[in-house]
């Protein structure tokens, strides 16, 4: 959990704290059920798929999809208008400190293993790859594959979504018997993707968040503008690079404080020698600071 | 006023968001969207 009082063992707790709140329908798991109160109407930040028997709230890229591939429907304002919102205000710190799946792929890095790697072969090219399933699965092929009655599907988490794997399809299936006997090619795809992730994840930190989560995507967006961001003080700070090594994502935070890539764990404003870089919801003024 | 003007970005984006989220509203979707969680998602579990 991190040394106590130390961020990173904070950012574990709120992890879990918020997981389990959010999670909090018990009797699903027993059961093999999902939780149907009108909480669900509400999205919640992370990606928390809504059929994890314990889910009190939906996830907003399965709300987009939802509305998306309805056949009343042309757009899907609602959940947009929801992830705007949450990005407009906190950016990627929902990667960082809300996301469930986050949490999963922060505790199995923690696994001490030969070699951690910095980034993979490919690096820059396997970041841009979750842009393209944002706009490829997430958005024009549950809009533009329809069936006989207009009606598409939801192509991300029909055929990606590790989270809705293993915070729905594995509880579900573990209580359930007849969901058992259902089980096919799409399921061991599935599982197969989910595994390929969490076996990376021991290598690499948040390989699912850096590459291929269209959630991820939309909030990085607007980390350089939400209103939590990143201030790196130009009278403090001496370019020693400490910031970048401390990062698990080796984003130069120096240089760019509030890049895409960034999910607001905190390492480098621990790693700061002079506590230049500092985070929050407060812009001073009259200060050289490094904003971008 | 320099803080405010930094901010402005992210103000048009909340108006934004808080305009579409209450097109969605008004059009209904949040239905369609209580409809479709309150049922187990077959497809998100890998057997749709």
């Amino acid at each position: 959990m991190g040394r106590p009082g130390s961020r990173r063992g904070l950012r574990t707790w709120v992890q879990i704290a918020f997981a389990a709140v959010t999670n909090g329908y018990a009797a699903g798991f027993a059961r093999g059920t999902i939780f149907q109160g009108k909480s669900k109407v509400i999205c919640l930040p992370g990606l928390n798929c809504y059929s994890c028997p314990g889910a009190l709230g939906a996830c907003p890229i399965g709300a987009f999809q939802a509305v998306l591939a309805d056949r009343n429907h042309k757009f899907a304002f609602y959940a947009a208008g929801f992830l705007i919102l949450v990005g407009a205000v906190l950016g990627r710190f929902v990667c960082g400190w809300l996301c469930p799946f986050g949490l999963v792929q922060d505790l199995i890095y923690r696994i001490p293993f030969v070699k951690k790697l910095r980034r993979l072969p490919g690096e820059r090219g396997l970041r841009l790859l979750k842009y393209v399933i944002l706009v490829g699965f997430v958005i024009l092929l549950p809009m533009t594959v329809l069936d006989i009655v207009g009606q598409g599907q939801p192509w991300f988490c029909k055929y990606i979504c590790p989270s809705g794997t293993l915070l729905g399809g594995l509880p579900l299936i573990a209580a359930s018997p007849a969901l058992q006997s259902a089980l096919g090619g799409l399921f061991a795809w599935k599982v197969g993707i989910l595994a390929v992730l969490l076996a990376l994840s021991l290598l690499v930190y948040r390989p699912f968040c850096r590459y291929l989560c269209p959630l991820g995507a939309v909030y990085g967006l607007f980390n350089p503008i939400s209103l939590y961001r990143y201030r790196v003080d130009a009278h403090k700070c001496t370019g020693c690079g400490a910031c970048q090594k401390a990062c698990k994502l080796d984003i130069p935070v120096h240089k760019t404080p509030n890049a895409a890539l960034c999910i607001r764990c905190g390492g480098c404003k621990d790693a700061c020698p002079t506590g230049a870089i500092r985070s929050g919801f407060r812009w001073e003024t009259g200060e050289k600071l490094q904003n971008t | 006023m320099r803080a405010l003007g930094r901010r402005w970005p992210a103000l048009i984006a909340l108006a934004a968001g808080g305009a579409l989220l209450g097109v969605g509203l008004w059009q209904g979707e949040h239905q369609v969207v209580l409809r479709k969680v309150i049922t187990i998602c077959m497809e998100c579990i890998g057997l749709g």
